[in-house]
């Protein structure tokens, strides 16, 4: 971003060279540079262009449905016994996830820049369903690369992804999961380089990917801001997501990073636990680089990359983002983790006491939720992201709690 | 400073013929087989030698070294044994440059400083760091200028007449032209574009420019090494390191036999193109 920079902000980044502090850049291969300085350029220009602004809030209103609203959950609330706890719905989204309002900034850059084929990877299938639909809205043809261990746990989003006409390719090399998706996408990108236009799913990949999907996602924290404001009058005190890459986390958190008042929590996938097999890159991980940034990372000691563990398929990712590493590095946000029997716990608690069934993704936050807001004073104004809704989830909860359906 | 590569590539150009640049993974299918094919390689026909530093996610290659450097990484291997080998290579040949090749993060986990000065120490000539663009010189390799190392860029067909001389910029030693937009081992290039390509090149560096990415046979070769000041193979040999191997996937008797064999029959390509030519 070419905006001024503002001494003590923690919003000015990335730098010209798509760093924030040590961590972000442009970590690839030589095919990919030209494409990657079009992209950066090809962006600008869209976000100086009003017009673009106006097509994306058209769409997002009528197509997407937002603004998605901010629910206070009395229940909960009443359950846990302190913080007000209000949730911001991004699971009401078409395609019933927060994946929807990245997918859409990019394939509308997509469209400016003349790109006619999308590509993507996926995990739990969220953000390759996402990308299917936009594709199908706009007549795009849609790749979607999913490890053929996700296929094979998925089957409900790969059917989706089919029914909206795209092709999903099972991806056969490595541990067969995200990571190795990504890596399949980017080499299809280094051969396709001229006609292709890659959607990446989270706030990862080199720069402008980023900050670029950020600004995408941001629209959940200037939201939360005008609905809470117009609920209480004030800001909230503190924000919790769920972090796989952390697009849902960051799209929450940037609006308020310089309200030093809002404490900020991030929530990772603790697995089976911190010692054991999980999937918390700053927990449980150090700084390294992959696909095309520096980050927090789980790896062995001579740098080659581990696999994730999470009950949720979104959040086994390796990595994180690298504006979070950066924000704990300066310790502006807190980085927490939650297991896997958390997450479930969580699950089936909001699902009995509100009502609403959400992905195990977000059943990470909620679970710190759980934690975190009993010991606040009833004024104490909490807002969690629920980034998607649980349906996804059903057959694989029913499993592990021991019916078959 | 005059580099093995430098005082290789002078001699190839005073022999009028294209050089053969030849490469395999460390560790694969076993450190010890791996060692003994680097051995073999000079003796074979191999002008120059890049060896694989093994990744668990190697962006930019296709499926056959992907297999090679998970081979390698179940094998054990690590980048402090890929240099201990290339210690060990260097104990029989003084002259044949060594370039290795990957991806950053086994070397920034290493760590910057000690991995240049271990290098270094183990007679390695250069330095192919695919995930590093000029963007990012700062850090492997500036440092590795500093250290005596040649830092090798890939140019690709993306590469244009306005980015060349950034591409160009701080390379040394040669620069290697990747001959299609894609991955190791795939689709096989067009040689006439290829060769327009290197003249392109050559307009902006007296460097000589290798060609690789898609060369798999003895004809290749020979039309590749037509244009270019040399030729580069890599998942040719490793295919043929896969395809010696038994049912478990361990070496057998064949394996060294099988990659200088191949090296042998593109070694006469390369050197037979000048001739054929005229
Ligand atoms: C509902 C939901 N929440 C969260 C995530 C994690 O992604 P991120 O951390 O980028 O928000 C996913 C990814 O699939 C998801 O589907």
């Amino acid at each position: 971003m070419n905006a001024p920079e503002k001494r003590n902000s923690f919003r000015s980044g990335p730098d010209e060279n798509g760093k924030f502090g040590i961590y972000g850049g442009r970590f690839v291969a030589e095919t990919l540079m030209p494409n990657i300085l079009a992209l950066e350029r090809a962006y600008n220009e869209a976000k100086a262009d009003p017009a673009y602004a106006a097509e994306m809030a058209g769409h997002l209103t009528h197509y997407v449905g937002r603004p998605s609203p901010l629910y206070f959950a009395e229940r909960l609330t009443e359950h846990l016994g302190g913080a007000k706890i209000y949730l911001k719905r991004e699971e009401l989204n078409h395609t019933g996830s927060h994946k929807v309002n990245n997918v859409l900034g990019q394939i509308l850059l997509a469209r400016r820049m003349g790109k006619k084929r999308i590509i993507a990877e996926t995990g739990a299938g969220q953000h390759g369903v996402a990308t299917a639909t936009l594709c199908a809205r706009f007549g795009l043809e849609c790749i979607v690369y999913m490890g053929a261990v996700d296929v094979a746990r998925q089957a409900p989003n790969v059917f989706r992804m089919k029914m909206l006409g795209a092709t999903v390719v099972p991806v056969q090399s490595g541990a067969k999961t995200l990571k190795d998706a990504m890596n399949e996408a980017l080499r299809d990108w280094v051969t396709n380089v001229e006609s292709t236009f890659y959607c990446i799913g989270t706030v990862a990949g080199p720069h402008p990917y980023p900050s670029m999907v950020r600004d995408f996602q941001s629209i959940i924290g200037d939201e939360t801001r005008e609905q809470m404001q117009a609920a209480e009058g004030r800001l909230p005190d503190s924000l919790l997501a769920c972090v796989g890459g952390g697009s849902n986390a960051i799209g929450l958190f940037h609006p308020f990073l310089d309200d030093p008042s809002v404490e900020i929590y991030g929530v990772e996938a603790a697995g089976h636990g911190l010692d054991k097999l999980h999937a918390a890159s700053i927990s449980g991980g150090r700084p390294g680089v992959l696909h095309g940034n520096r980050t927090y990372l789980l790896m062995d000691e001579d740098g080659q990359i581990q696999e994730g563990h999470s009950i949720s398929a979104g959040l086994d990712y390796p990595g994180i983002g690298p504006e979070h590493s950066w924000l704990n590095d300066v310790g502006r946000v807190k980085y927490l983790s939650a297991t896997d029997d958390e997450a479930l716990e969580a699950f089936q608690l909001l699902s009995k006491i509100e009502g609403i069934i959400p992905a195990l993704e977000s059943a990470h936050a909620l679970a710190k939720v759980a934690e975190l807001a009993p010991n606040k004073p009833k004024d104490h104004l909490m807002v969690v992201n629920l980034s998607g809704r649980g349906d996804k989830d059903v057959p694989q909860v029913a499993e592990m709690l021991g019916t078959s359906l | 400073m005059t580099t093995r590569l430098d005082t290789r590539f002078a001699a190839l150009a005073r022999e009028g013929r294209a050089g053969f640049v030849t490469y395999v993974m460390a560790g694969d299918p076993d450190r010890e087989t791996a060692r003994a094919i680097l051995k073999a390689l000079p003796g074979a026909g191999a002008d120059v030698i890049e060896f694989g530093m093994p990744f668990t996610d190697p962006m930019a290659d296709g499926p056959s070294v992907q297999a090679a450097g998970l081979r390698s990484l179940h094998g054990g291997q690590t980048l402090k044994k890929t240099l201990e080998d290339i210690a060990d290579f260097r104990t029989g040949d003084r002259d044949t440059p060594i370039v290795l090749m990957g991806y950053y993060n086994p070397i920034y986990i290493y760590g910057v400083e000690k991995f240049l000065a271990d290098a270094k120490a183990a007679g390695i000539d250069g330095l192919i760091v695919v995930d590093l663009p000029p963007e990012e010189d700062a850090e492997l390799c500036l440092p590795a200028l500093k250290a005596g190392l040649n830092f090798i860029r890939l140019a690709t067909p993306t590469t244009d007449e306005k980015r060349l001389p950034t591409v160009l910029g701080n390379t040394s030693g040669f620069v290697y032209y990747v001959s299609i937009t894609g991955i190791t081992g795939a689709a096989t290039p067009d040689f006439g574009k290829t060769s327009e390509a290197v003249a392109r090149i050559k307009k902006h560096t007296a460097l000589p420019v290798a060609v690789g990415f898609g060369v798999k046979n003895a004809d290749h070769a020979r039309a590749v090494a037509r244009g270019a000041d040399a030729v580069v193979v890599g998942s040719a040999l490793v295919d043929a390191v896969k395809g010696s191997l038994d049912g478990e996937g361990r070496a057998t008797g064949r394996t060294v036999g099988a990659v200088t064999d191949l090296v042998a029959s593109l070694a006469a390509g390369v050197r037979g193109a000048r001739q054929a030519a005229e």
